[in-house]
């Protein structure tokens, strides 16, 4: 799962293309933006990235291999059979999709399997999400605030949990790739 | 901590059965993972130690149980939201809306209202809403309230104009409503068109015969066993090529009454109810 916000796309540029084709986990993707029926995000990263991208949707199952994106103007959540449910409830630490929503409806879902990352951002979405999965185990990332486009979002995940690991931008790829290949 | 979330769901479900014990209302057929996170928020709120705690509180107070429910109801809404459906609406369903000598139209969890108000403006400018009688329902009295009045805050006309000219508004929003100290008023002519009701999907039947219905993010809550019996409610209720318009990331794929429905326009989500078998 990763929350992200402002000085996102760079940030997903750099890091999803760089994601091999067989990477055997789903990726699940916040990133905070105005809500537009016609999504230039998920057309942008797929053409860039080995794995497939696309949009989250009601009722499908996450499929290893797959990366999602939560449609703007809509909170994503993941449902205890492990598929995809949206709602269009107030918004979370000002923002919809709220990427601790996602969180926390991901760690209840997947507990210890789950890793939580937070990249760029200008608020402080997502900290309480993290803070909950390291409450059921899973592994907590936070991209390094100083090679971080908004430092804001990471400094506040860190300042509000324990976090697993700090890892600069360029390095997070490598980094989730060594560890869930090896495996 | 697995068995704290094992917990955690069976507390819940037996919330979710006194409530429907209790008062009627059947939330066990809601989509879980919103439903628990609002759950666990009131009982934050509330000060309380757990979900069975809130159970207790429910099934003995039942203005607990009201502010439960306010809790429950999706009160988000603006007015022409999405605009390009209202648009596309006008150009096709309206066409056909016209060969009729009285409408019905039903707007599905209406909330406070501003999807209706919406609706008669645009049918108003298409010579349609003197012959018309819109349908307004939601199980929360509160927004109806609201609904009713038809009294809004001025912050977001901007936004509201804006949508209204993207949905292809031929005059200005200004035009139908009065503005007095922030707050803006739309006027007693559209209102007139408009029966707001309290109807609730969980357990009420139909109550008219429909033209066009629109429901739009709401089965979203519901998982397949409800979504199946509302969409039964609605062909109930539509007329032989009636119409019904989902939310932008709602559709029939994967509910028993897709092939009662043909899918006439894909993005606006507008599906029209084909010819009885």
């Amino acid at each position: 799962m990763i929350g992200v916000s402002a000085g996102g796309l760079k940030a997903l540029t750099a890091l999803i293309p760089a994601l091999p084709k067989d990477f055997p986990l789903a990726i699940i993707i916040v990133q905070h933006r105005k809500h537009e029926t016609d999504d230039y995000l998920v057309p942008y990263l797929n053409d860039l990235s080995e794995m497939s991208v696309t949009a989250a949707t009601i009722g499908a199952p996450l499929v290893a291999g797959f990366v999602y994106i939560a449609p703007s103007g809509y909170h994503l959540l993941v449902e205890r059979d492990c598929t995809f449910s949206l709602s269009i409830d107030t918004r979370v630490n000002y923002s919809i999709p709220s990427i601790d929503v996602l969180f926390d409806s991901a760690a209840i879902c997947y507990q210890e399997q789950l890793i939580g990352l937070i990249l760029t951002g200008a608020n402080h979405d997502g900290s309480l999400g993290l803070k909950n999965i390291n409450l059921y185990r899973g592994l907590s990332l936070v991209q390094q605030p100083a090679t971080a486009e908004y430092a804001a979002m990471p400094l506040a995940a860190i300042e509000a949990s324990q976090i697993d690991h700090i890892i600069p931008l360029n390095d997070i790829a490598n980094f989730l790739t060594t560890l869930v290949m090896s495996r | 901590m697995i068995k704290q979330l094992d917990l955690q769901h069976f507390e819940i479900n037996q919330l979710l059965d006194a409530i429907y014990f209790r008062y009627g209302y059947d939330f066990r057929d809601y989509a879980r993972a919103s439903l628990e996170r609002k759950i666990l928020h009131r009982v934050n709120l509330s000060k309380l130690q757990n979900i069975s705690e809130m159970s207790q509180k429910i099934l003995h107070d039942p203005s607990f149980f009201n502010l439960f429910l306010k809790d429950m109801s999706v009160t988000v809404t603006e007015m022409f939201r999405d605009p390009y459906v209202f648009k596309k609406l006008e150009k096709t369903v309206f066409l056909q809306l016209k060969t009729y000598s009285r409408v019905n139209i039903w707007h599905v969890g209406c909330a406070t209202g501003e999807e209706a108000y919406s609706m008669a403006i645009l049918l108003h400018e298409n010579d349609l809403l003197k012959h018309t009688r819109i349908y307004a329902t939601d199980y929360n009295n509160h927004s109806l309230d609201i609904a009713k009045k038809g009294i809004y805050h001025q912050d977001k006309i901007a936004e509201y104009s804006q949508n209204y000219i993207h949905a292809g508004g031929k005059s200005k929003l200004s035009d139908y409503y009065t503005v007095q100290d922030q707050f803006v008023t739309f006027n007693p002519s559209l209102k007139e068109h408009i029966t707001f009701a309290n109807h609730n999907l969980m357990k009420d039947q139909v109550f008219a015969q429909m033209h066009l219905i629109l429901c739009r993010n709401v089965l979203i809550y519901f998982n397949a066993t409800l979504q199946n019996r509302v969409l039964k409610l609605f062909t109930e209720s539509l007329v032989h090529r009636g119409f019904l318009v989902l939310g932008d990331k709602e559709s029939l794929e994967f509910n028993n009454e897709k092939e009662s429905f043909e899918n006439i326009a894909k993005k606006e989500r507008i599906y029209q109810h084909k010819a009885n078998l």
